[in-house]
């Protein structure tokens, strides 16, 4: 792993994105933000997050070489 | 066989399904480790290796995620957001466990959190006490969702539950679900003692059924969804929809502190439930397992969760007013929807799911107890059975007879509690009681201070807590102890109320349970350890655990000091490993350290350490040093001696990172060296080329000169036009020596750098008219017609006349000499670029062959001419190269536009208007 301290810097702040995203307290306010196209717009967020967390780990660690 | 005259599902059609799927799981892990035999593993990919931690996935997910949607929205999804964050963070947390744990052979998470505290038998146990109780109501709840789901399948096509107690013992699916999956942990789980070791078959089989799982809930998933969408026909949605829905629709998140609180404990489960440290640590091959998981397994999360809340929705929709489990909508689902294929997909999906978390669970709890309950225990009290020589295979029956007895304890905890809460709100309390693991792991792994009490006091501390908060008032609402001391607290102490503690009212009993029993943990944890300062051997594993990162591979440094013997050694190894495996790995260590056979070892501390390792493999940490110590005797290091070895260590470590650094320089500038040497090769045969070819042009016209003259000096008879004839020869042979000395010098000047330049702006247009003045004999002797294409604006370069005129007249006498007798014709071409004027002298003659037209700028070497003799020097356009270079442009040959003939181009920078 020759560029591993810096792949586990790079984890490590999307961790923290992830930790800001998820567990915020602004997450409240989406609660109360209705639907879009019928779907709630909280569940479009909470999936929508992850979705982008997991790509941009594989992104991390497929190209690390980089 | 799905009768289509009554619309049943038969009983042998679910049994055949079900041996069929086990049988599969059998084959698939015969084949994997058969294929691993042959040096092919399987597990040791990373794909598989992620599609085996989705054992976490359990059917608590399968069932429980939709269940819990359908009653409180997204309260699911913290127990899959949190691992998602925590495996962003194995890069370095679980990469540390893993090479600790190859390091030193750990076989379970007891054995892990012992290990890390100086191997201690009393911690070993005491983790092994907690995950046994924390974690077989676990197993329960897996068994009765399999019982559930083959109750639901029988009663198709009705979407109803069965009472699963009311049938008799030898029809209930459960018990042969756990028959049939002990015989498969003992068969591929226990094939060797040394549980450090990989079972290939049995994880090729559970990332097989992570596969079978995730298809099985993607599939129904879909359908609902298109059911939802409208685009496939089903069952009308009952007219009570309203009450029931807006729990999905309008999802209200649950309060701060649970939403936290269940992430973070799921994210501590992914790690330190037993079965998930079995697939996540001690299954792991290489480190490339770990960086393909850090994004697979969450997707694999990701993509379960797809279709919960569709799922939800449809169960909700269909079953509004009905009294249908909302955790069977998964399987009653298909069933109301009339697809009895897709319901028994949905049905091994189950099966996939509990059968691979109880086959996981039962070898990593069975490790734990053989190892680190029963064998000190048996140690302790029949010493005599223990020497047994071939203990080694007493201890395996062990572990297979507690794989038997920890499904059926499972099994028997699944009839006794039945529908009870204990039971159904199980799969959080276990995360809880897993997640007292959660300080001495990760603090052992960060922190050198903790030490064996500690984290024997945290321990206990945590677990009881768990116990008062969690499990006892679980116990309560199922109606088997009085529920006053939640209510009211024991002893009537306000304060203590079960799941109020202390008066923190109004949260869930897991954030609740999570908040105290972690604050008692840590707290005793940090306190207890504070007491007194490590020991030399809690100093000595503190550091392997804290720096394994630092260092590659076992290099800590062996910490004993004593005497033994080896024969001795070898002969207790023997007991558990059998005699061959023992002297296999001796000799192999013999080997290493460059001797000849086993019988050479001496008994020194990296023997014995050896030994210890060999023997932590099969037994765990704690229980090989207990041994080893009773056949040697060991003087105890003080911790100040230990300090002292591991600052050595460290020292090497620094000193070995600064001879490694050197060694990089050293290595660079031999490189810089051998350049420099080559490049000096090089000039030095340059220069011998240069001198061999002037002496040889030197000698050409000097060998002509000296011919004629000796031809008039010795025949004073010859005709007067045949004397002048000659002496016309050495006269034009001494110019060309006088101009070849000339040229000669004037290069030397030029390399050399002592050539004098005048440079001043000046017009390039008088340059080339001088030029072609001073050719203008030699062309008209020719017949050369001469044209130019001049622009009409100036174009002014910062240059020297003489050499700029001395570059032209030598590109000009060039052209001269190559283009036809008859009919030659020369061009002169000047463009300007913005930056740049650009000058081209075209010649109608036979052209430059493309792979000559850098070389002719090297010195002698004349372009040949189809076999004619070369004229000139060959140095003229070596020397025009250098004149052009020194005025910073550039000069080259290149094919003419149209036509036959050579085109020899320079370049030098325009002086823009401010320059002048």
């Amino acid at each position: 792993m020759p560029n591993a301290p810096l792949l586990r810097q790079r984890l490590a702040a999307l961790f923290l994105a992830g930790l800001l995203l998820w567990f915020s307290p602004l997450l409240d306010r989406l609660e109360e933000a209705g639907t879009w196209l019928g779907v709630p717009v909280l569940y479009l967020y909470l999936y929508g997050v992850w979705a982008l967390l997991i790509a941009a780990a594989a992104w991390l660690v497929i190209h690390r070489r980089d | 066989m799905i009768d289509v005259a009554t619309g049943t599902i038969r009983a042998p059609l679910v049994v055949a399904i079900t041996l069929g799927y086990l049988g599969l799981l059998f084959a698939i892990a015969w084949w994997a480790d058969r294929r691993a035999a042959r040096g092919r593993s399987i597990s040791a990919r990373p794909t598989v290796y992620a599609l085996s931690l989705a054992v976490y996935c359990t059917a608590w997910t399968f069932y429980g995620s939709v269940g819990r949607a359908a009653s409180d929205g997204i309260g699911f999804l913290p127990i899959y957001l949190g691992p998602t964050l925590i495996v962003l963070l194995w890069g370095s947390l679980l990469v540390k466990m893993v090479r600790v744990s190859k390091a030193q052979r750990i076989t379970s998470i007891a054995d892990f959190i012992a290990s890390r505290y100086g191997k201690s038998q009393a911690l070993a146990g005491l983790v092994a006490v907690i995950a046994v109780i924390g974690v077989v109501p676990y197993i329960s709840l897996q068994l009765k969702a399999i019982a559930q789901s083959v109750g639901i399948l029988l009663r198709y096509p009705q979407p109803q539950a069965p009472d699963p107690t009311a049938m008799p013992l030898w029809h209930d699916t459960a018990f042969l679900i756990a028959v049939l999956l002990a015989v498969f942990t003992i068969l591929f789980g226990t094939r060797q003692l040394d549980a450090s070791e990989r079972h290939e078959g049995l994880v090729t089989a559970i990332a097989f059924e992570s596969i079978v799982k995730l298809g099985a809930f993607l599939t129904v998933g879909a359908v609902m969804t298109a059911w939802l969408l409208g685009l496939i026909p089903g069952p009308e949605p009952t007219a009570v929809v309203a009450e029931s829905t807006p729990v999905l629709l309008e999802p209200p998140l649950p309060p701060f502190q649970d939403w936290v609180a269940i992430s973070v404990l799921a994210g501590l489960a992914v790690m330190l439930l037993p079965r998930q440290f079995q697939v996540a640590v001690v299954e792991a091959d290489n480190e490339a397992q770990i960086r393909r998981a850090i994004w697979l397994f969450p997707l694999y999360l990701f993509l379960i969760n797809l279709f919960v809340v569709p799922i939800a929705y449809a169960g909700l929709l269909t079953f509004a007013g009905s009294d249908i489990e909302r955790d069977s909508f998964v399987l009653t689902l298909p069933i109301a929807f009339d697809r009895p294929w897709l319901a028994l997909l949905v049905y091994v999906g189950g099966l996939s799911a509990a059968s691979g978390m109880v086959i996981v669970e039962g070898i990593a709890l069975a490790t734990m107890v053989s190892n680190d309950l029963v064998l000190p225990v048996l140690l302790r009290h029949w010493p005599a059975r223990a020497q047994r020589a071939d203990i080694g295979r007493l201890l395996l029956s062990v572990r297979r007879l507690a794989i038997v007895v920890i499904l059926l304890l499972g099994y028997l905890y699944f009839r006794i509690a039945g529908e009870a809460y204990a039971l159904v709100g199980i799969g959080l309390i276990s995360f809880a009681a897993v997640a007292q693991f959660a300080p001495a792991v990760i603090g052992g792994l960060y922190w050198r201070g903790g030490t064996r009490d500690g984290a024997i006091a945290g321990l206990l501390a945590g677990f009881t807590v768990w116990i008062y908060t969690l499990l006892l008032p679980s116990f309560a609402k199922s109606g088997w102890l009085p529920i006053a001391f939640q209510d009211s607290g024991i002893f009537g102490i306000e304060a203590l109320r079960a799941q109020a503690l202390f008066g923190l009212e109004g949260w869930h009993e897991v954030t609740h349970c999570l908040f105290w029993s972690l604050t008692a943990n840590v707290g005793t944890f940090v306190l207890v350890s504070a007491l007194r300062g490590p020991t030399a051997i809690e100093a000595a594993q503190a550091s392997a655990f804290v720096d394994a990162l630092r260092q590659h591979g076992p290099t800590a440094m062996p910490l004993w000091r004593g005497s033994a013997e080896v024969t001795e050694l070898m002969r207790l190894i023997s007991r558990f490993l059998g005699s061959a495996r023992t002297a296999e790995a001796f000799a192999a260590h013999a080997n290493a350290r460059g001797l000849t056979s086993a019988k050479e070892l001496p008994a020194d501390a990296k023997t014995v350490e050896l030994a210890e390792n060999l023997l932590s493999g099969a037994i765990g940490g704690a229980s090989a040093r207990a041994l080893v110590a009773s056949v040697t005797q060991e003087e105890s290091l003080g911790l100040e001696e230990v300090i002292e070895i591991l600052d050595e260590a460290s020292q090497v470590r620094a000193y070995s990172r600064q001879l490694e650094q050197k060694s990089h320089a050293l290595e660079a500038a031999t490189a810089e060296l051998k350049a420099a040497n080559l490049r000096l090769r090089e000039l030095d045969r340059l220069k011998d080329d240069f001198m061999s070819s002037v002496t040889h042009e030197l000698r050409t016209p000097l060998s002509a000169i000296r011919a004629f003259s000796e031809i008039l000096y010795d025949d004073p008879e010859i005709e007067l036009g045949e004397r002048k004839r000659f002496l016309g020869i050495l006269v034009s042979e001494t110019e060309r020596l006088s101009r070849l000395v000339n040229q000669v010098l004037d290069l030397a000047k030029l390399e050399s750098g002592h050539a004098d330049w005048q440079l001043e702006p000046l017009d390039l247009e008088p340059v080339i008219g001088q030029a072609i003045n001073a050719t203008e004999q030699l062309l008209r002797s020719r017949g050369i017609r001469m044209t130019r294409d001049l622009p009409l604006t100036p174009m002014e370069v910062l240059g020297d006349r003489d050499r700029l005129i001395q570059v032209m007249v030598n590109l000009l006498s060039n052209a001269a000499k190559v283009v036809p007798s008859s009919g030659g014709c020369i061009h002169i071409q000047v463009g300007r670029t913005d930056s740049s004027i650009r000058v081209c002298v075209n010649d109608n003659g036979p052209g430059i062959p493309a792979d000559e037209r850098e070389a002719i700028f090297e010195k002698f070497h004349q372009a040949a001419s189809g076999g004619e003799k070369p004229v000139g020097t060959g140095l003229g356009l070596p020397i025009c190269r250098r004149i052009i270079e020194h005025l910073a442009g550039r000069i080259w040959a290149e094919p003419p536009a149209s036509g036959p003939g050579a085109r020899v181009c320079f370049e030098l920078p325009a002086l823009a208007a401010h320059d002048r």
